[in-house]
């Protein structure tokens, strides 16, 4: 869709339309260029406007409380304070934090792809009666919202004695239908030809997944595992349900957490919440591609 | 896949081959299903049965049909919160596809630095909701925040308290949860935008048509599968917001941003009243279905 497109192709066969139609190259070029000038100034200004808020943090993190609020609003600090950066580690139990974090969410992450990708190929390749009503109930359990059921979950977690454990959320967050969605999805898009293939050649079920079908989704996996670390890592409502020990707390929780106490520190606020986004802006920007990828094939299909 | 034809599956060999593809089948299925089905499908089949138990964490389930239906009709709570997550979802899904098609559309061409601004556009997504909501109190502050200074600076005198007032606390969340948000379903309409074929708007030009006109007649008719489904998915999520209100309001001041989800959590499990809370949880359910179903409906006319 290239509205500013210099040099349309041209069709032959209808010149007189053409030309009636169309006003000169020479004022075209120009409504072009100036067209592409005026896109280039909306977009910017707009692209900052969206960006306030991101600036907001990083330069409020970095002055002192009582400079955070003033009239008018200093963008740029008057002296940097990158003591904050240093200090905060010694306010909050940072480190615990982020460990627990990177604890769930790497080990969410796994078990999801690895659960995700497997049932997909039983859903996807092997064909045996009421799979297909099995996979109507995993989709259909993705439209019902979890608060719907968050209740019953906690009630079998306090059953089984696991509230407050890091467990309860990795059996809850591990298992979850979209994984499995997503990468049916991806295999439907494999042909089948290739599985006869390898079935013919006399490797097993286990062995077309291993050696067929797993590394032709290595796109798939990607954008799995991405949403799947996102997600876990910015989950707040599952740890403030589930985790009532400051040990086993994560980022985000440990961070609303000095919000609620301590809510005039407004600079080491503002330094703790660029702590907590800076791993999942570089998980974004190395991954952004799956990132993508993932939602329009998870959302479009 | 192996093909089994309707003639072929009495044969004993058929047989054999279909209870092999089934054990194989099933054994794909079982690791991920054993942890869904305990943790996912038995709670939503539970939270249906719940609904009409009486059922707290100290005494035993015992069945008391509609009561906590009744209990609800009468509960000024659970009508605050109703109306409360209706205001929110009236703002946030309409104010967000907006946003996010028209990014999508400014964005859906070749142009240099395109690939920064979409990254820069979507990157609030997938920011921590607590920092987000964070960030967004603090540009809120009605004194000397940003936002208020840049409401004196254009020239309105008294600018709203936002986040303090029960009037304008809402409007906050709705403004922080569309910024956050547009990002994720432009990466849906930018999708749904190529696959578009160009030829289409070459012909249109052809006949003289306007960039409106483009618009009008060509990408938004095209973009139909993609608006439905993104309505979709942003009425669901209206009504299951949570965090956002959580951390930005808490439900404040008073009532005025209590919404569904947090009063689910407050009944069932902060004063564990387990039948109760799964009764507004069921309303919760239905309502997303039917409007799910309403637009659903919408769709297929329009189809037609």
């Amino acid at each position: 869709m290239t509205a500013t497109t210099t040099t349309p192709q041209r069709r032959d066969g209808s010149p007189a339309r053409d030309a009636s139609a169309r006003p000169p190259a020479g004022r075209r070029r120009l409504n072009g260029v100036a067209g592409r000038i005026s896109l280039h100034v909306l977009l910017t200004v707009l692209g900052l406007a969206v960006m306030i808020p991101f600036l907001w943090m990083v330069t409020s993190s970095l002055k002192l409380d009582s400079q955070v609020f003033t009239v008018p609003i200093r963008w740029i600090p008057e002296e940097f304070h990158w003591d904050n950066y240093t200090r905060i580690w010694s306010r909050i139990p940072l480190v615990t934090y982020l460990k627990n974090s990177l604890f769930l969410s790497v080990v969410i992450t796994a078990l999801q792809v690895l659960t995700g990708s497997f049932a997909a190929y039983g859903f996807a390749k092997v064909r045996f009666p009421g799979r297909d009503a099995l996979f109507v109930a995993y989709v259909a359990t993705i439209a019902v919202p979890w608060q719907a059921y968050m209740v019953p979950q906690y009630i079998i977690m306090e059953k089984a004695g696991l509230v407050n454990t890091h467990l309860s959320l990795i059996l809850l967050q591990a298992f979850g239908a979209f994984g499995v969605f997503l990468m049916r999805q991806y295999y439907l898009t494999i042909p089948d030809e290739l599985c006869e293939a390898a079935r013919v050649d006399g490797l097993s079920e286990y062995g077309i997944w291993a050696r067929v079908v797993l590394p032709l989704s290595k796109p798939a996996l990607a954008s799995l595992a991405l949403l799947t670390f996102v997600n876990t890592w910015n989950d707040y409502m599952g740890p403030f349900i589930y985790l009532t020990s400051n040990d086993l707390w994560t980022v985000q929780i440990g961070l609303r957490s000095f919000v609620g106490v301590y809510d005039a520190e407004y600079a080491m606020i503002m330094t703790g919440s660029v702590l907590s986004v800076l791993p999942i802006l570089t998980v974004f920007l190395i991954g952004q591609r799956y990132f993508v990828q993932g939602i329009a094939t998870s959302g479009l299909k | 896949m192996v093909s089994t034809t309707a003639s072929a599956a009495s044969t004993p060999r058929a047989r054999r081959l279909r209870r092999r593809n089934t054990l194989a089948g099933w054994s794909f299925i079982l690791p991920n299903f054993i942890g869904f089905a305990a943790l996912t499908l038995v709670p939503v089949v539970a939270s249906l049965a719940l609904a009409f138990m009486k059922w707290n964490s100290y005494s035993t389930p015992e069945w008391v049909g509609l009561d906590n239906f009744r209990r609800l009709v009468d509960s000024e709570n659970f009508w605050t919160a109703l109306r409360n997550t209706t205001y929110y979802a009236v703002g946030h899904v309409p104010l967000t596809l907006v946003a996010a098609l028209g990014f999508a559309v400014l964005l859906n061409r070749k142009l240099r630095g395109v690939r920064f601004f979409r990254t820069a556009l979507f990157f609030p997504y997938i920011t921590s909701l607590v920092a987000v909501a964070v960030v967004w109190n603090m540009l809120f502050s009605p004194d000397a925040g940003p936002v208020n200074q840049f409401l004196r600076a254009v020239g309105v005198d008294s600018p709203p308290g936002w986040t303090t007032s029960t009037t304008w606390a809402m409007p906050a969340l709705i403004i922080a949860s569309v910024w956050r948000d547009m990002g994720y379903y432009m990466v849906l309409y930018l999708a749904g935008l190529q696959t578009i074929p160009g030829e289409l708007y070459e012909a249109a030009r052809m006949d003289g048509a306007s960039a409106w006109q483009r618009f009008w007649h060509i990408t938004l008719p095209s973009l139909r599968p993609t608006t439905f489904f993104v309505l979709i998915m942003l009425t669901i999520s209206s009504f299951k917001v949570f965090d956002l209100v959580q951390v930005m309001t808490e439900g404040g001041p008073g009532r005025s941003t209590l919404v569904l989800s947090q009063l689910i959590f407050r009944e069932g499990i902060e004063q564990g009243r387990f039948g109760y809370s799964s009764a507004i949880a069921m309303v919760l359910f239905v309502v997303v279905l039917l409007i799910t179903v309403v637009q659903f409906r919408l769709q297929q006319r329009s189809e037609r």
